[in-house]
């Protein structure tokens, strides 16, 4: 039965949107109950699809004014349950707004709807000699939306950057429902970094309902190379020599032996044989720097233990390197029927040690691990093998995915470098940030969204609340003293 | 000059809170207010300790890092206590393995380029005003030519260690390029003119130094012509590390265009952009006069402008029409601007208006950084500021008794 608040909440949307763009049936619901993190599913209230910004602004208006939570969600492939629905709110879906609405390529601009899928906005700025930087593997599906609340990164975020990188404006709706400018098709706007705060917010901050992207210039070339290693020692002491002499390759992508085993199995993509590593280098740029730098890089891998080298040099032979990388997530279905893709981050120095811990406690508990990762920049993708039909497998799995994570923060890393907090991670916020941390960063929450309605739940253990005095909080949040506030 | 006097107990209390505390003098002053204390924390915790005094007394406080942009923004409506973190001078570790460096809020830019520079690497921030703190670079958004290829403090900072105004030490971020663990503080922290909480530390991705540098430079008189050489370089393939325009108040104006690399790679892409800018391009390995610096003497009034890349001529045309010297990076759509020490209050504001209503009307704003106090009683600094009211809530959460650098932000935050 839905709440009288709810009822509130429909019959707005009702008014407002086309009858397509409001859910209620339950096996209609049903279909949003997860994004790309499948096993946590919540069924949400209502589900309304917005065909633009004032109707998505009126959704979230009424839904401050019934205090009822909303999540907005973009193409539902987020990897930490970001768009996770609430079972008592509204999930509010960009779907339908998918708009390029400008390129501007004498201002390296573009303004995009949020639901616009990230590769559209390069593919419309292309015959312009333009392209949109951060790629996502999911770039095909993944909305621009999607992509600010996570700031996404790419394989190629080691040169160009992430998705904070790249935006410079957005409107965006507060979670009172009010429609705010923030920053602009100009750099540095006067007063605080709001849109700075809001990317990387995973939604509970509000809503962005348009964004202003930079375009960077079509590359004059790219060069990739393919290299084998016996070893992900000799793989990671490669990219540790190309980083020193100064370079700064687009993307450096590291598999090992059981990774390369899966994209085999899955896409035949034909790597060297028996190696224990591949690395994918990629160099970007004008031409006579570009073949410059990739003699060097040819060099230090062969300096390094490389025994195949194998270079790419047009957009097909390019794809058939990528493809072993990119297909590398679902790949690991091949060798094994349940999997965790884990999203940590070391400094790259200590990738030899972590990786050796990685191994050791695969191999003390019995799990399997395969590693791909962005090398150059330190950003593991443990993926931790299990099967779910076996009992006690899932939580062997997760306790090896979580000792990772452990490691990344002993290592002074990150629990995550791309893929968000979200649902799945906010436990682990305490080992990495002190409660001072943390509830310094939730001033901006109470800032923000004091009703606390955006994405509850979400990226903070414990929620604060907002009325109170700073620092004067002791021991347990009040809220759940009294039992009125869940802690997920 | 306003002075400030403190009562007994106050003082007794943020001299108790850290050992460098002296009497002000008038050189201390911030815009004209001279406040009544100055202290000078050696670390994070006294400066913690120093903030918990001044909030136990109500005092008010304006964090100071090497004062060489302290007149920016507007003076304080108070300022009981001087936070001056220059002792916070030491950079933390240089990991160049890792390309990332942790230094303490007080170590001025020079000193830390000098660390990092040895193993090869930069911080890529311009020095813009020599002997600036780095707590001070952050605190001012302050960037230089090489935005176009590094970007600003947003893109380089990775971590950041924050006092907040009751005291309460936060970190935010982390000693990883690659993170998205939380809310990203430390771009709130950026540019907020000291009104949210005081920095005092921080940590950054590096650079490597490159091998080779070369600038290619052309005249221009007319501004078509400037944005016309801009966007061919901007729509070419020589990646330029800065795109750079001199505009003189009167007279011939000059793009400057940077190349950093390798050796053969500088000298080649260097005769690509000759071959954009014409015959009368010319090369050099110096930087060309005035540099990453403002284009202003004491007494000027000094302006901030931003506008979208397209609306360069506009921008060079109402500057010449105001009599505005103009330089900055015509390739980010950011330029700084001065009106001659001299000039009437009513010329300087209508000088502000014009150039606002071009920049506003180019996507970007005109920010009045620093005047002459006549001027800055009389202008508007920062012009119309769109979501005001969300960064009074931000101010509110943050600094609920506006005890930090009151009145010096936008909305007189
Ligand atoms: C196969 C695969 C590969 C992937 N590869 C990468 C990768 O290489 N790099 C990477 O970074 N990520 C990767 N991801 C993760 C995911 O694609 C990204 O996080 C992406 O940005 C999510 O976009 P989405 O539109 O699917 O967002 P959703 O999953 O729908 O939502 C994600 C979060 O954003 C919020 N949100 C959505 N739209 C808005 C909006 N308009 N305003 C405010 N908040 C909003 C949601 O509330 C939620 O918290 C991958 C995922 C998959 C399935």
């Amino acid at each position: 039965m839905p709440t009288p608040a709810l009822s509130a909440v429909a019959a707005v949307a009702d008014r407002l949107l086309p009858a397509d763009g409001v859910i209620t049936d339950h096996a209609r619901l049903r279909t949003y109950e997860c994004d790309g993190l499948a096993h946590y599913r919540v069924t949400p209230a209502l589900v309304v699809i917005p065909e633009d910004a004032e109707q998505l602004a009126a959704v979230v208006r009424a839904c401050a004014e019934q205090g009822v939570p909303f999540v907005a969600r973009g193409s539902g492939t987020g990897l930490s349950g970001g768009a996770l629905p609430h079972a008592e709110g509204v999930l509010i879906v960009t779907s339908k707004m998918r708009t390029i609405h400008a390129v501007r390529r004498d201002d390296q601009r573009a303004v995009v709807d949020p639901g616009v899928i990230n590769l559209d906005v390069t593919k419309a700025a292309t015959p312009e000699g333009y392209y949109y930087a951060p790629d996502p593997s999911s770039q095909q599906i993944c909305s621009i939306g999607g992509n600010v609340a996570e700031n996404s990164g790419g394989a190629h975020c080691l040169k160009y950057g992430f998705t904070t990188n790249h935006v410079l404006g957005a409107d965006f709706v507060t979670a009172d429902g009010d429609t705010v400018a923030l920053g602009g098709a100009a750099p540095d706007s006067p007063g605080y970094d709001l849109l700075g705060a809001v990317v990387g917010s995973e939604g509970t901050l509000g809503i962005v309902t348009s964004v202003t992207v930079r375009l960077v210039r079509l590359p004059e070339e790219v060069r990739t190379l393919l290299v084998g290693f016996e070893s992900t020692d000799h793989a990671g002491a490669a990219t540790s020599a190309i980083i020193a002499a100064g370079i700064v390759p687009a993307a450096v992508e590291m598999m090992d032996a059981l990774a390369i085993e899966a994209a085999e199995a899955a896409v035949q993509c034909n790597y060297p044989e028996d190696a224990g590593a591949v690395l994918v280098i990629e160099l970007d740029g004008a031409a006579i720097e570009v073949e410059q730098e990739f003699a060097e890089v040819e060099r230090l891998c062969h300096d390094n233990g490389a025994f195949e080298l194998r270079v790419a040099t047009d957009p097909t032979e390019r794809a058939l390197i990528w493809r072993g990388r990119k297909s590398a997530f679902a790949a690991v279905g091949r060798i094994s029927p349940d999997y965790i893709v884990q999203d940590g981050v070391i400094p790259r120095t200590a990738l030899p040690e972590v990786l050796k811990a990685i191994s050791d406690l695969s191999g003390t508990s019995g799990v399997r691990v395969a590693n791909v990762f962005h090398a150059g920049d330190g950003n593991l993708h443990p993926l931790v093998l299990f099967d779910d039909s076996v009992e006690g497998a899932g939580d062997a799995a997760e306790k090896v995915s979580g000792a990772i994570l452990d490691l990344c923060i002993e290592h002074g890393g990150s629990i995550t470098g791309e893929h968000g907090v979200g649902m799945d991670k906010s436990k682990y916020m305490p080992r990495m940030y002190t409660d001072e941390d943390l509830d310094t960063m939730q001033l901006v929450r109470c800032a923000f969204d004091p009703q606390s309605i955006s994405n509850p739940g979400k990226v903070f253990p414990t929620p604060r609340l907002c009325g109170e005095v700073p620092g004067r909080r002791k021991g347990a949040h009040p809220l759940q003293e009294a039992g009125l506030a869940e802690v997920f | 000059m306003a002075a400030t006097t403190l009562d007994r107990t106050a003082r007794e209390a943020v001299a108790s809170a850290c050992a460098d505390v002296r009497d002000s003098e008038p050189a201390d002053h911030v815009g004209g207010v001279v406040p009544g204390l100055v202290a000078r924390p050696a670390d994070t915790d006294q400066v913690a300790e120093v903030l918990r005094a001044a909030a136990a007394h109500g005092l008010t406080v304006v964090p100071r890092g090497r004062g060489t942009k302290l007149s920016w923004g507007l003076p304080p409506t108070s300022a009981d206590v001087l936070l001056d973190v220059s002792a916070l001078d030491r950079v933390v570790g240089h990991a160049a393995g890792d390309l990332i460096v942790v230094t303490q809020a007080g170590t001025r830019l020079a000193d830390l380029q000098q660390v990092v520079g040895g193993g090869g690497q930069r911080l890529a921030l311009d020095e813009t005003v020599s002997g600036a703190s780095i707590g001070g670079t952050l605190a001012t958004n302050a960037s230089g030519a090489r935005r176009v290829a590094t970007g600003t403090a947003r893109d380089l900072l990775i971590g950041i260690t924050v006092v907040r105004a009751d005291g309460v030490v936060a970190k935010a971020g982390g000693r990883v390029v690659k993170n998205v663990a939380g809310y990203d503080l430390g771009k709130l922290l950026i540019g907020s003119f000291g009104t949210l909480a005081v920095i005092t530390e921080a940590v950054f991705r590096l650079h490597p130094v490159p091998v080779a540098s070369r600038w290619v430079s052309v005249p221009a008189s007319d501004p078509a012509q400037a944005q016309q050489v801009v966007q061919a370089v901007l729509h070419g393939q020589a990646v330029p590390s800065a795109i750079e325009v001199e505009w003189p108040a009167d007279g011939q104006g000059a793009v400057h265009v940077l190349l950093e690399g390798r050796e053969d790679g500088v000298e080649g892409r260097a005769a690509t952009v000759r071959s954009l800018l014409g015959e009368a391009a010319t090369e050099s390995s110096d930087d060309p006069a005035g540099g990453a610096t403002y284009p202003w003497d004491d007494g000027d009034t000094c302006l901030k402008l931003t506008f979208v890349l397209s609306a360069l001529a506009d921008v060079l045309e109402t500057a010449r029409e105001t009599g505005l010297h103009l330089r900055g990076s015509a390739g980010a759509g950011v330029a700084y601007a001065a009106v001659p020490e001299g000039s009437s209050v009513e010329a300087a504001q209508d000088v502000v208006r014009r150039i606002r209503e071009t920049c506003t009307r180019a996507g970007g704003s005109a920010v009045v950084l620093d005047a002459p106090a006549s001027v800055k009683a009389t202008v508007d600094p920062w012009g119309p500021v769109p979501a005001l009211d969300l960064m009074r809530r931000v101010k509110d959460q943050f600094d609920a008794d506006h005890r930090l650098s009151p009145g010096r932000f936008v909305g007189e935050i």
